[in-house]
């Protein structure tokens, strides 16, 4: 198994490097140019060239990149082009809320709709199921900004409980930090909690039909124990799957979710750079989710090993 | 900012910016007074000077004075300067100082600091660039006066004072001294607030404390000149990317003030109870389009003014802003109801004449060329402009392609001098504020000088004459007569059409009392109520 993380991680390299070149080369393709955002409407083409030089942008690609790419080695990740801030300490100063947003949907999602599909299955075909089943396809179908619109009007505006927007630390106390993270969580897990629930019963049900699931009733073992410790573990692979996948859909889905509870996140900073073109923002913060990608794909592969020990690698 | 520069470890500047939070509340004791504030786009570049960003200029006059300024009648007062004399013959003005002026970092404010932040400023303003090859000294007189000679005279005061996109910040000279292409990382300035840095969160939020040693003049505040006196603690910047988000903290009272409410919010804000909805800037903006004159079919001047009758203000405006209040047809160029307002032309730009433009587009025998219009869809002050102009184009007869983009692409596309099939453009619509279009000097957007014009590159030498006798006119009379000519001229060509004039609204807590109207929003003044 060791050996099997070393060499997947080693696999690891060509693809953020083959990631880097791709997301350098179409930057440069796109059009836009950083420097006439900051030179203003006004600027000569003179000190538009002054301010493409400062910012390295009037050398040639190839030597753009093989300065960018020595830096990143280095661990760097170079400047804003538009704030003159490190790029590490943007992203830093964004990934606090990001996180706490994607570790608490995460663990909502699975806390609710791995027993929630469970349930569905037991019950399958009665108004139980239907209901879980109608309210997947609601979760599923309905946009996030209008689930969180809806929060907000409600508990925030409404009701007063909880506040309509903005980020807490957790240095700030865990009733701040709760407060202000509750609604994006389960405005965003709603989704989530859909699609896991649905997969869960799915895989469960096709799992329930399997000869060892007879043999362990014909034993006389509960329905309960059936259910948690023969179906459950054994349909487990696609639910870890669909996790997996949620974790990945996380990362570039939060975009909405921070835009209207107003998280300074990573999802808005990634908006951000882009429409700025600032080059060495976004290229830093697409290097770090294509990092996440991976590693996230990596600990599923894991995962499957342990809850399946059939898989080998 | 360069691509190659080296920096501090990643752990380091993690740690660093995760130890930010702790900072801010450190920062932050309880009972600071707080005016939370929602601006209308986010603060990233922090030098007045390298951008005309309206947030970097907000900015700016928090933390900077400025030697003259002007108040809401548009008259130049004295802000840092105590008096200025002008020679006789108009090419010396000797400014001298008022007491008590001191950076943020205790040092007085001198002389030679105002020579180099002018020299600084002068080579990115577009007065200042007009100005500045006529000035043959600039010299101390002693630590509070200096003078300036110009070969020529010309109206220094106006470029000194105006709140355009740069205005003509004071910073220490060791700042100043930085090249004006080069971002300054010293954000030391003389003005009633300080930047804390330590607090900057580039596109979340900027904090400013207030300076205890600011020394405000004595009259009432006005525009941007007059007292400054400040009566909070501190002030908060927060962005916020949805509109709505925004509207539900003010009316939930999480933030005291919006500077700008999008105009389909605004019965809403206004329904809601415990918020105030003006209009602070009376001066607004104008929306303005150009045409590519280098390409068919708008190398024609009938085709041209076809499309100028076609383009109606009133059927724009009202797609865009929708309630009357907050927007006015008017075919002044240099900005409505200002000293060089003409009416010239209004016929051909004001209503839409669909019935003139299709006789003009016979006249000149309009071969079906096709008429590219440039769509920034994420500028939310003219996003809707182009739709509706591209429906009279088409009504007229006019072969439209409407081409959304954001508006970065759109600053690109619109360099290409070629046809549209070849990724050219035939009109592009932006906004300025009209502070930035109220006189010939300033208005870049009617530059008719060829290939060296903005934009659309026309040529027309009397627009270019006409602007140099504007730099050099000596009365209030002679400017307005040529400006007037120039609007004339102008329009006559097609070199910039206006749209109009929109104004926005500003929403704050009841809380708050003393807020200025102004053409930049201002927080000195403002006094906030403690009761809930």
């Amino acid at each position: 198994m060791l050996g099997y993380i070393l060499r997947r991680i080693l696999a690891t390299l060509p693809v953020v490097l083959a990631v880097a070149v791709m997301v350098f080369c179409l930057l440069r393709l796109t059009p836009g140019d950083p420097a006439l955002i900051l030179a203003g409407d006004s600027a000569t083409p003179e000190q538009l060239e002054k301010i493409r030089a400062h910012m390295g942008l009037d050398r040639s690609i190839p030597t753009q990149f093989l300065l960018w790419g020595t830096q990143v080695l280095k661990g760097d990740l170079g400047v804003s082009l538009h704030s003159g801030t490190p790029v590490t300490s943007m992203i830093a100063a964004r990934v606090g809320p990001s996180f706490a947003l994607a570790v608490s949907t995460i663990v909502l999602s699975v806390l609710v709709a791995v027993p929630l599909g469970v349930f569905a299955a037991w019950r399958r075909g009665t108004r139980v199921d239907r209901g879980v089943m109608a309210f997947s396809v609601l979760g599923f179908s309905v946009p996030i900004f209008v689930t969180g619109y809806a929060l907000i009007m409600l508990f925030s505006m409404k009701l007063g409980w909880l506040p309509v927007q903005g980020y807490k630390p957790l240095s700030a106390g865990i009733g701040p930090f709760a407060q202000h993270l509750l609604l994006p969580t389960v405005a965003l897990a709603t989704g989530f909690i859909a699609l896991i629930a649905r997969i869960a019963r799915s895989s469960i049900l096709e799992v329930m039909g399997e000869d060892f699931i007879r043999t362990a009733r014909a034993k006389g073992i509960t329905e309960r124990a059936v259910l948690v410790a023969h179906a459950l573990g054994n349909a487990a692979v696609p639910i870890i799957t669909v996790i997996g996948i949620s974790i990945a859909l996380l990362i570039s889905g939060v975009v909405v979710t921070e835009s209207v509870f107003n998280l300074p996140g990573l999802g808005r900073l990634v908006v951000e750079s882009v429409l700025a073109r600032d080059y060495p923002l976004i290229q830093g913060l697409l290097l770090l989710f294509s990092m996440v990608y991976i590693a996230v794909n990596l600990l599923i592969d894991i995962l499957y090993s342990v809850v399946d020990p059939r898989i080998r690698y | 900012m360069t691509i190659g520069k080296t920096s501090k470890s990643w752990l380091g500047r993690t740690g660093a910016a995760l130890a930010l939070t702790a900072v801010a509340t450190l920062f932050n004791p309880a009972g600071a007074q707080t005016l939370s504030v929602v601006m209308a786009s986010k603060l990233t570049v922090l030098d007045p000077v390298l951008t005309a960003s309206h947030q970097t200029r907000n900015h700016g006059y928090m933390i900077y004075d400025t030697l003259l300024a002007t108040d809401l009648d548009n008259k130049i007062q004295p802000q840092m300067a105590d008096k200025w004399t002008i020679s006789p013959d108009g090419k010396t003005y000797t400014f001298t100082l008022r007491e008590g002026l001191k950076f943020h970092d205790g040092a007085p404010v001198k002389s030679e600091d105002c020579i180099a932040s002018i020299q600084r400023w002068a080579q990115q303003d577009k007065i200042g660039r007009q100005v500045m090859p006529l000035v043959t000294e600039m010299t101390p007189v002693d630590d509070k006066t200096f003078k300036v000679v110009l070969s020529k005279p010309v109206d220094l005061l106006t470029a000194l004072a105006r709140p355009s996109g740069l205005p003509s910040f004071i910073m220490p000279k060791r700042v100043a001294m930085t090249p004006a292409t080069q971002a300054i990382t010293d954000y030391t300035g003389s003005g009633p607030f300080k930047f804390v840095k330590a607090e900057f969160q580039p596109g979340v939020k900027v904090v400013y404390e207030k300076n205890k040693d600011y020394v405000p003049r004595k009259e009432a505040p006005s525009g941007v000149a007059g007292g400054k006196v400040v009566n909070v603690d501190r002030v908060e910047w927060v962005a916020m990317a949805d509109s709505m988000t925004m509207v539900n903290a003010l009316t939930s009272g999480e933030v005291d003030y919006v500077e700008t409410v999008p105009f389909d919010l605004v019965p809403m804000v206004k329904a809601s109870k415990g918020v105030t909805v003006r209009t602070l800037d009376k001066l607004g903006y104008q929306p303005m389009y150009r045409f590519n004159q280098l390409q068919p079919p708008f190398d024609n001047k009938l085709i041209r003014q076809a499309a100028m009758y076609a383009i109606g203000q009133d059927e724009t405006l009202k797609a865009q802003v929708g309630d009357p209040a907050y927007f006015k047809t008017c075919a002044a160029v240099f900005g409505c109801n200002l000293p060089y307002s003409s009416n010239k032309h209004a016929d051909m730009i004001v209503p839409s004449n669909i019935a003139k433009a299709k006789e003009l587009l016979k006249q000149a025998k309009y071969d079906g060329a096709p008429v590219a219009i440039l769509h920034a869809t994420d500028i939310a002050m003219a996003s809707a402009l182009p739709v509706v102009m591209a429906q009279e184009l088409r009504q007229a007869g006019f072969n439209v392609q409407l081409q959304a983009m954001d508006f970065m692409t759109m600053l690109s596309r619109r360099a290409n001098r070629d046809v549209p099939a070849k990724g050219g453009w035939s009109i592009f619509v932006t906004t300025w504020h009209t502070s930035e279009i109220s006189d010939p000097l300033r208005n870049y957007g009617i530059s008719a000088n060829g290939e060296k014009a903005w934009f659309g590159w026309p040529t027309v030498p009397a627009i270019e004459s006409l602007r140099e006798n504007f730099l050099f006119a000596r009365t209030d009379k002679e400017r307005k007569d040529i400006a007037e000519q120039l609007q004339d001229v102008m329009l006559d060509e097609g070199v910039a059409v206006t749209l109009g004039q929109i104004v926005t609204a500003a929403a704050y807590s009841n809380k708050l009392s003393g807020v200025l109207e102004s053409p930049a929003p201002v927080f000195w003044n403002i006094k906030k109520s403690d009761a809930k």
